[in-house]
């Protein structure tokens, strides 16, 4: 069933803001679907990366609630692969950080057991915090 | 240079003064102006923060301690007059200035995790295991420019993170716990905090016990300083207190 | 002066700048070890930089970000002051183990090179440290020993690894993104060459370049778990017998998450994971002090033992 949508000015604030954030200028995304195809953790998000990238072009500020951002390993896949240079994990990355610099954390690092931590080399923890925590 | 207008703190610093400075207010050649919380107050150049804010009426039951620069009590945060950059430092060890905007920070606050060392190995996760949040660190240098005792406090939160104990513990050695690196640090660390648990780790398990401690105990319980124990025990008052004047002081 | 150029004035003990990131100190001792080891065999001596700060493992991507390239640009100074202070001589090229440091500390370099202003703003904030001059450059370890030859790790070799079935791992981070890609990102065959050197048989699989999970780990580790899966079942149908890796991070979700990958695949075969410089070691034929086989997760010497390269 066909969706009615109607882009208002805040819509299109959205969309400048993603851009402005990851620097890339979403609105060229032709939804070619290579990025998907190539991530190697699609199985896990709600929402593919190249429909995560339909609804910044359209603004929809409901991108900022999918688990897809979350899921992201940050691998590069998807920015070594667009067809028209767009670097994707930048845009994820801009989406993670609107919500990140509301001070609202995606992990509870206090919440990890301890016996978590006590195996989880630095590495780990140090790029999970740069990551999930503002 | 801004004069205060208020006759009550005029009074009150009148009456403080014996108590501060010593001084006749007619004797003293220098003013300046700081401002406390926002209040501008006219107080004699050259004292510390600490005392011209006492100079100024203000009677510390918080945020002061051993006035010496050694309990960490009387940290301040403050801006100079014309310098954006916010500074921080003991009220007791810096000179207030003229245009000075100051203000106390008597307490940091700051949960200190609950450990028993007995029970922990020694090992870099366990700095993780208690405060995971030094893994946040950016290496910003925020910690270190607060820092009144000139620590490099982000050198031992680094060493902290990669698990070297002996840096950690030797760089962190003269923290007075003032809470002014936990105040200003964007990734919300306690650094006094790490650098305590670190320093207890490595005084446990990293340096070993100490050999003149051990030879000491051995020696007590050998009875060497028996007799001359139980002599002074075993002293009237009298005695006791013309062996105290006849004390040697230092040796001629 | 071109890295072949570089390389040409190769005498023995050649000092280069290296930083080792916080894993290799602790849970990653044995890649440092086994690396410091085997690049003097081959006339290389890492020299630590001082006073380094973790780099922050992974690079900023949003545009407006400066503070967290703090980190890595720091270190770059400290590049600077090992030159200044005589350490290493007139070296710029500062050489790193672990893939995600690499990524890093080049990614950040190349931001602040390629932004005057940003680098300005940067060194202004560090005001207590000398300005960054942007000179210098970050390598991988298996860049440095390419351009010194792989025949020259031939030469080096005492006890080649003949019978071994290695898969290398590259991994995200030493490939991608284009910029800082030591290699072909689609096709790279950097690690091959490195243990068809080493006498290896080489085993190939297309998931030698999928990511591990990286940082997933930490909150969502059947992410880890699946994609670790994969990888090493893959080469294992392959041929392999062992995986070669260059990142402390790949090494803990390959072989550590081993322990969850048995228990939700119970009939999943264990498989040890090396540092590639662990394999270097062995087959210089350097002192066991140098392998570090305790902190692997799943225990390489049975394997080793099998194929006649265990040393007693």
């Amino acid at each position: 069933m066909a969706k009615k949508m109607i882009i208002s000015s805040e819509n299109e604030e959205f969309v400048c803001k993603v851009s402005e954030l990851s620097g890339e200028q979403v609105t060229l995304c032709e939804q070619c679907g290579t990025c998907s195809g190539g991530c190697p953790v699609v199985g896990e998000m709600d929402v593919t990366p190249s429909q995560m990238m339909k609804m910044a072009q359209l603004g929809l500020k409901d991108v900022l609630d999918v688990k897809t951002i979350w899921v992201c390993a940050s691998c590069y896949t998807c920015t070594i692969r667009c067809p028209r240079g767009l670097d994707v994990s930048k845009v994820a990355e801009a989406l993670r950080q609107i919500i990140l610099r509301q001070a609202i954390d995606h992990i509870d690092i206090k919440a990890i057991p301890k016996e978590e931590l006590e195996q989880l080399p630095q590495i780990a923890m140090v790029s999970a915090c740069r990551k999930f925590t503002g | 240079m801004e004069e205060t207008k208020s006759p009550i703190m005029d009074r009150i610093a009148e009456a403080n003064k014996s108590a501060t400075t010593g001084i006749d207010s007619k004797d003293i050649k220098e003013w300046i102006t700081i401002y406390i919380m926002g209040r501008g107050y006219k107080v004699p150049a050259d004292l510390t923060v600490l005392t011209a804010m006492e100079y100024a009426g203000y009677k510390f039951v918080r945020s002061v301690g051993c006035r010496q620069g050694f309990c960490g009590a009387c940290a301040t945060v403050f801006r100079k007059k014309g310098d954006y950059k916010l500074q921080a430092d003991m009220a007791c060890q810096t000179r207030a200035e003229d245009g000075m905007y100051l203000v106390q920070i008597p307490f940091t606050p700051a949960e200190k995790a609950s450990y028993d060392l007995t029970k922990e190995d020694y090992s870099p996760s366990v700095l993780i295991k208690y405060y995971p949040e030094v893994a946040r660190c950016v290496s910003c240098n925020t910690c270190t420019k607060a820092c009144p005792q000139d620590l490099e406090v982000m050198d031992y939160v680094q060493a902290a993170l990669r698990g070297d104990f002996e840096a950690l513990a030797r760089d962190s050695f003269d923290c007075i716990q003032c809470g002014l690196c936990a105040m200003r640090c964007p990734a919300e660390i306690v650094q006094y905090h790490v650098g305590q648990l670190g320093r207890r780790l490595y005084g446990r398990n990293g340096l070993g016990a100490p050999k003149h401690l051990e030879k000491r105990v051995e020696e007590i319980q050998n009875g060497q300083f028996k007799k001359a124990l139980d002599t002074v025990i075993s002293c009237s008052d009298e005695e006791l207190r013309k062996k105290y004047t006849a004390r040697e002081i230092e040796p001629e | 002066m071109s890295a072949h150029e570089d390389f040409k004035l190769l005498t023995d003990g050649m000092k280069v700048p290296y930083f080792p990131g916080c894993t290799l100190k602790t849970t990653a001792r044995n890649f440092e070890e086994s690396a410091l080891a085997s690049a003097r065999a081959l006339g290389i001596e890492m020299v630590e930089l001082p006073r380094w700060n973790c780099c922050g493992t992974v690079f900023s991507l949003s545009a407006d970000d400066l503070i967290h390239h703090v980190a890595s640009v720091r270190n770059l100074i400290r590049v600077q002051e090992m030159n200044k202070q005589g350490l290493v001589n007139e070296n710029h090229r500062l050489v790193t183990l672990c893939s995600m440091c690499f990524n890093t500390l080049k990614r950040s370099n190349l931001r602040v090179k390629e932004n005057a202003e940003d680098m300005k703003k940067i060194n202004d904030l560090m005001y207590r440290e000398e300005d960054y001059q942007g000179h210098v450059e970050v390598v991988h370890f298996i860049e440095l020993i390419r351009d010194l030859g792989f025949g020259k790790v031939k030469r080096a070799v005492k006890k080649s690894l003949t019978e071994l079935k290695v898969a290398p791992y590259y991994g995200c981070m030493i490939l991608r993104p284009k910029e800082v890609s030591i290699d072909d990102p689609e096709a790279p065959t950097i690690m091959h060459e490195m243990l068809q050197a080493l006498g290896t048989e080489v085993i190939s699989t297309p998931y030698n370049k999928v990511c591990c999970g990286s940082y997933q780990t930490v909150q969502e580790k059947s992410t880890v778990v699946e994609l670790a899966h994969e990888i090493l079942t893959h080469a294992q149908k392959a041929g392999a017998e062992a995986m070669a890796t260059t990142c402390p991070l790949c090494a803990f979700n390959l072989d550590n998450r081993q322990k969850e990958i048995v228990e939700k695949y119970p009939g999943f075969k264990k498989m040890p994971i090396f540092y590639i410089t662990q394999l270097m070691a062995i087959a210089f034929d350097l002192d066991k002090k140098f392998y570090g086989f305790e902190q692997n997760f799943v225990d390489p010497k049975p394997l080793l033992k099998a194929k006649n390269l265990l040393k007693q």
